[in-house]
């Protein structure tokens, strides 16, 4: 449903999005992931058509991104979009006109008893779940969520998910943009972006697979520290000493004339990400 | 304890922000108030530096005690530099002294490259990085940062968590507060905070021996004690009775967290 082939997007000397293909099927939940810079805004504003690409195709439901009927189409920005000065049942209520249908039932979203009350007045939480509300009212065939659940408590975000994985199962291709690894774990896929390129694609659990970090249990002096960086480790204070992301275990030891106090361990999913971006 | 809020409540007019919150802050040791928006963690952070007054309860902290606020505190017109610089002459460091740590600080933050760009010219994650600098120039036996990770990327913030296990290390007290249950497992103590009341506190391991009933994990959603979680769902059986094709499963921070939610929801309380 959604597809991007060799997409490049420059704004004269940078390259904000380099030769970048991935593709969302029907019923696909794929989280879009890189650090601040990575080019996933530039992205997803070129798969809804807010940006032509210098090169490269975007397809959306088989057709070019500029000749799709926007209703095909559903989105929850970083913003949420919504009218602060309207009522929830006003804003609802416009978007279902926009988009040609009649307005979603709020009392099945069970946003019936804040009906009358200003957007701009109600918690995040149910703003959140009103963005979604608006974002699906047309029944679309894309879902895109600009980092759909930041600032939610544990319980709301859960919910929140449940409503992404209902309009998946109902046949709808979901492409999610997050920083979160319990949120990146709700993905049938992700897709890792550095330096406007995709460097890696895959479930959560196979990509933490593949990386291991050096811990070292003794203390780092910082001309150690220097050394380790010279070699092109990043070198971080975890809860329990220090951790050496991008070197492997026999370099640390050299490095650090030690081979008791250094070992292998798995990697965080942020320290994976550490490795991909450096 | 060392320092902390034993049992304080914040009211706004009608509105009670805490509701008799507490949370033990000891040197060396990191505390992470965890919840969502409109949960009470600024507030929480504020009252404990001083700039809410509760209705009741008691506030300890030392007089060294520095905040950063959630927007970060950096002065946008100045430089990196100015910035730390200025904060240097407000704590009256004196020149060699402010000199030499800056240079150390610039140097742990990876921020000495950008030294002389403006602050509005730096992203989230430098700004936050400079915030949680300018916070520990002074060398405060409390540190207290409000959701200094909100919105970077996980580069950024594994950085600035390393710094705050650094300042511990160093022997400072830290409160960091964030909406995320994933950041919190990093700390020695929890607090979850839902609409100004404490849903659980404790060390993890505590908290997540503290659930009562049995967590399981099946294929479908299995009434309203239930909730999505990867790629399947959880289910909690307050009573501990077995659930029908579904299987025991170890809870973790989040799971917990989310029980005494569902826990609350459905007693109204």
């Amino acid at each position: 449903m959604i597809e991007a082939a060799q997409v490049t997007k420059t704004f004269d000397e940078l390259v904000a999005v380099d030769d970048l293909s991935f593709d969302v099927g029907p019923g696909e939940i794929v989280g879009l992931l890189g650090a601040n810079g990575a080019g996933k805004t530039t992205t997803m504003k070129m798969l809804l058509g807010l940006l032509a690409p210098s090169s490269g195709r975007v397809d959306i439901a088989g057709r070019a991104v500029r000749d799709v009927d926007r209703r095909v189409m559903g989105y929850v920005p970083q913003g949420l979009g919504l009218y602060s000065d309207l009522t929830v049942a006003e804003n609802v209520a416009f978007a279902a006109r926009a988009f040609g249908v009649s307005p979603p039932s709020l009392h099945d979203a069970g946003l019936a008893d804040v009906a009358d009350r200003r957007v701009g007045h109600v918690s995040l939480g149910l703003r959140r779940r009103i963005a979604f509300l608006v974002a699906r009212c047309h029944d679309p065939s894309v879902l895109i969520l600009d980092e759909p659940t930041s600032g939610v408590g544990p319980l709301g975000r859960a919910r929140l998910w449940e409503t992404i994985h209902e309009t998946a199962q109902a046949g709808a291709a979901v492409l999610v943009s997050t920083h979160y690894m319990d949120e990146a774990s709700e993905c049938d896929r992700v897709v890792l972006m550095a330096s406007g390129k995709g460097v890696m694609s895959g479930t959560v659990t196979e990509i933490v697979e593949r990386f291991t970090t050096v811990a070292v249990t003794a203390d780092i002096t910082d001309s150690e520290l220097r050394r380790l960086q010279d070699a092109g480790g990043t070198v971080l204070m975890g809860h329990q000493g220090w951790r050496v992301v991008g070197l492997d275990v026999k370099t640390v030891s050299s490095l650090l004339g030690s081979t008791s106090a250094v070992v292998d361990t798995p990697s965080s999913f942020e320290e994976a990400f550490v490795a991909l971006s450096t | 304890m060392t320092w902390g809020v034993e049992r304080v409540t914040v009211a706004f007019g009608p509105t009670t922000a805490l509701d008799e919150v507490s949370v033990d802050l000891d040197r060396g040791q990191i505390a992470v108030v965890v919840g969502g928006d409109g949960a009470g963690k600024t507030t929480l952070c504020r009252t404990l530096v001083g700039l809410e007054q509760p209705v009741s309860g008691e506030v300890s902290r030392p007089s060294r005690t520095c905040f950063q606020p959630e927007t970060s505190g950096v002065w946008t017109d100045l430089t990196v530099l100015e910035n730390l610089r200025f904060v240097a002459g407000g704590y009256g460091l004196g020149d060699d002294h402010a000199r030499s740590r800056i240079e150390e600080l610039l140097e742990v933050t990876g921020l000495g490259a950008a030294a002389n760009r403006l602050g509005r010219q730096l992203s989230g994650g430098m700004r936050q990085k400079l915030g949680v600098a300018m916070a520990v120039l002074s060398e405060p036996d409390l540190l207290v940062l409000d959701e200094p990770t909100t919105g970077l990327d996980p580069v950024s913030r594994l950085e600035i968590w390393s710094f705050i296990n650094r300042s511990a290390r160093e022997g400072r007290a830290v409160l960091i507060s964030t909406t995320y249950v994933d950041e919190a497992e990093r700390g020695d103590m929890v607090v979850a905070l839902d609409d100004g009341r404490v849903l659980a506190s404790g060390s993890v391991e505590s908290i997540v021996d503290s659930m009562p009933g049995r967590l399981f994990t099946a294929d479908e959603k299995t009434g309203a004690s239930s909730w999505h979680r990867g790629h399947a769902w959880r289910v909690w059986s307050p009573n501990g009775d077995d659930v029908p094709d579904a299987m025991e499963t170890a809870p973790d921070l989040a799971d917990v967290v989310t029980v005494a939610a569902i826990y609350r929801e459905k007693v109204g309380a």
